[in-house]
């Protein structure tokens, strides 16, 4: 493990090098011509009962970090450590089959578009019911109270069991999936871009929702997302990824407040000002161009091309993730040097 | 049924529900599904509705044109009847030419004793839909060349193409699952060499391997073996559009958030498959299926027309298109060609419900 950050709660989950890369194949053979390095060698640590943003472009590998969690892909290299109740660690990267079941209970996962995530097949009962019937065996009249707590739990009304998806809204749905989520009582919950398809009113009713369940059952969020304001809103720490990498990572207040990438300010001079008489302070920080491909990055730091701060050093080592201290990290050579602005009463 | 209720009804729908509401509002498709259906019944019982034998021949009577079923005799009102038919060969043609006797009148009667049939090829009848008493005939469409009744052979030659569809297409639809369903599951060589062949096999000039194939069937072999013969030659074409389809919709919803969601939930390969997957795109098969089964009926056709499908002594659409091969044949005798328009019909039927099924199959759109 690199450096942990001394927080006083525990860890839940450590990815340690984590690596997903994805084969691209060409001709007839399909001989193996590279690699998309999605998530390209992760060190990070989620905290238990914390909520943790992961943030970054789209195309960064922060779905694919998400789906790497929750196993729905196997991961190419690194390990997944997972802190169970009792105090002894498994990595979940190494697990298959029968051994991999009690982890599927505990690490759950809510999707990005509400409408792709419901089986528009399956009625409210089946969809939130599937994880129940499966690990807890139950069925008929028990498996429908269940599901009809659930449903009341994240504001949905129990008399809906039987519809189908297509009756409900998109807000609903995304509590349907939350409820799915929760139906096993989770420990860990992928949220993947969870509110990022709502209407920015629906948002906040998830997003409080989120937080409400967040108390109530003790759980602990990676919250994948691109909106900051959101980002700003639910999490405790945030971490910020760029091409596979983790560039920045760090307390909310501190990351929002004295960013020490030049990328995770770039972000965040992009953030809405609700405040018109604050939006003339504060240069917006264009980036140019597009994020790098992962199959084939640049040389030395990945962020380089697009860094206004950027000198040869850059084009040419790499920078590691280093300690700033106070659990802040960061992937940048002159970190402490670089007066970056960040944002005001974060 | 108040509004509320309605919109209640509408949040429990099922799929199948969805679809068949949506289907029902397509008139042409309902249309298309009630030929069909009619089509289907009169082949099935095709020995009950015919009058006649197909083999039975009624040497004087040939090339007969369409006898008129009248209600009317010596200015009266009677049940529907037909009148008697004397055949004379003419001394300056040499044609064989028909005349009514109007002094013989023969009702028409339902549910009538005739030639020994076996319902479903079980159960023993000689009870025939309609005929005429001794000595009158009724040859409704005429009879052809050597005095056989038209009508029965043609309810006999339904049965063969209606089948020679159905059965071409359960075959395509096996073959086309299984391959495709390896395809896109299993992705990389298998999916590589399918498709390949797949591509191979639709480059092929289709008339011409038809041709190649059933000119290598044994001229020996019995009509049922010819037949089964014929079909599967239809279906190695028939699969090849099937295969793709399921391996594309497979390909697709493998991705989707919810099969994810189910493999997140705890659910197994086979078990996504069968209450994931399968779901997603059994619609979509229906719809292919219900607009390839006129291709093979086509196929059929053609070969039989040909003389390279079905060989006579059997039945089909297209044997019975053979005798009206030459411009003589359609001029003396037009109403050999009724066969033709039943093709037509069918086809049209079976594109008219495939088009409503396609516009109902996604209710989710």
């Amino acid at each position: 493990m690199a450096s942990s950050p001394p927080t006083a709660t525990r860890p839940l989950l450590e990815l340690e090098q984590l690596k997903m890369h994805f084969p691209i194949t060409r001709g007839l053979l399909h001989r193996v011509v590279g690699h998309v390095k999605a998530v390209d060698g992760v060190d990070l640590t989620v905290h238990s009962g914390e909520t943790l943003a992961l943030v970054g472009e789209s195309g960064c590998g922060k779905t694919t970090l998400g789906r790497c969690v929750v196993r729905i892909y196997q991961p190419t290299g690194g390990a997944i450590r997972y802190r169970d109740e009792d105090g002894s660690f498994a990595d979940l990267t190494v697990l298959q089959g029968a051994s991999l079941r009690p982890y599927r209970r505990a690490v759950r996962m809510i999707f990005q578009d509400p409408y792709a995530s419901l089986n528009p097949r399956k009625t409210v009962l089946q969809i939130v019911g599937e994880s129940l019937r499966r690990h807890d065996n139950i069925g008929g009249v028990e498996l429908e109270q269940r599901v009809a707590e659930l449903l009341r739990r994240v504001g949905l009304r129990p008399e809906y069991i039987r519809r189908y998806p297509h009756a409900f809204s998109g807000g609903e749905r995304q509590r349907i999936g939350v409820a799915r989520a929760l139906a096993l009582h989770p420990r860990l919950v992928i949220a993947d871009e969870a509110v990022s398809a709502l209407d920015v009113s629906v948002q906040a009713q998830i997003l409080n929702l989120l937080q409400e369940l967040q108390a109530e059952f003790d759980l602990t969020y990676l919250f994948v997302a691109h909106d900051l304001s959101v980002v700003d809103y639910i999490s405790d720490r945030v971490a910020v990824m760029y091409v596979g990498k983790l560039v920045e990572v760090g307390s909310r207040a501190r990351v929002f407040a004295m960013p020490k990438h030049p990328y995770t300010e770039a972000l965040l001079s992009a953030v809405p000002k609700p405040d018109p008489r604050l939006r003339s302070a504060g240069a917006r920080v264009r980036l140019s161009g597009d994020v790098a491909d992962p199959a084939n990055p640049p040389t030395g730091c990945y962020f380089h091309p697009r860094c206004r701060y950027a000198q040869d050093r850059c084009a040419v080592e790499a920078p590691p993730l280093r300690e700033l201290g106070d659990g802040h990290r960061v992937a940048c050579h002159f970190a402490e040097e670089l007066e970056l602005a960040g944002v005001a009463g974060a | 049924m108040t509004r509320s209720q309605a919109e209640e009804a509408h949040f429990v729908a099922s799929q199948w529900q969805l679809i068949w509401r949506k289907f029902r509002r397509h008139r042409l498709a309902r249309l298309g599904a009630a030929v069909i259906a009619t089509f289907v019944v009169l082949a099935v019982f095709a020995e009950f509705w015919s009058p006649y034998d197909i083999y039975e021949r009624h040497t004087d009577l040939v090339h007969l044109p369409p006898q008129r079923v009248r209600l009317l005799h010596a200015g009266k009102l009677h049940r529907p009847f037909v009148y008697g038919v004397t055949s004379e060969r003419s001394t300056t043609t040499f044609f064989l030419e028909f005349s009514e006797d109007r002094s013989q009148r023969y009702p028409v009667r339902f549910f009538v004793q005739g030639a020994d049939y076996k319902v479903l090829g079980l159960f023993p009848s000689d009870i025939h839909f309609f005929g005429v008493d001794e000595p009158g005939v009724i040859h409704l469409l005429g009879t052809e060349s050597i005095g056989r009744d038209v009508l029965s052979r043609i309810l006999y030659a339904t049965r063969v193409s209606l089948s020679v569809g159905l059965v071409g297409i359960a075959i395509s639809f096996i073959l086309g699952c299984l391959l495709g369903g390896v395809s896109g599951y299993f992705g990389g060589a298998p999916d590589m060499i399918i498709q390949r062949i797949i591509e191979f096999l639709q480059n092929i000039p289709q008339i011409p391997l038809w041709m190649a194939l059933s000119a290598a069937l044994p001229p020996v072999w019995p009509i049922i073996q010819v037949y089964f013969g014929i079909t599967i030659i239809l279906s190695i074409f028939g699969w090849t559009g099937l295969a793709r389809v399921v391996r594309g919709k497979l390909l697709a919803t493998r991705e989707e958030d919810y099969v994810l969601a189910a493999k997140i939930a705890g659910s197994g390969e086979s078990r996504i498959m069968v209450r994931h997957l399968l779901p997603s795109f059994t619609s979509y098969l229906i719809v292919s299926i219900t607009l390839a089964i006129p291709q093979m009926i086509l196929g059929e056709t053609a070969l039989s027309f040909l003389g390279i499908g079905m060989r006579p002594p059997a039945v089909s659409w297209g044997v019975l298109l053979q005798q009206a091969q030459n411009i003589r044949s359609v001029t003396l005798y037009p109403w050999l060609i009724i066969p033709a328009l039943l093709v037509i019909l069918t086809v049209l039927a079976f594109n008219f419900l495939g088009d409503g099924l396609r516009d109902a199959a996604d209710p989710y759109k």
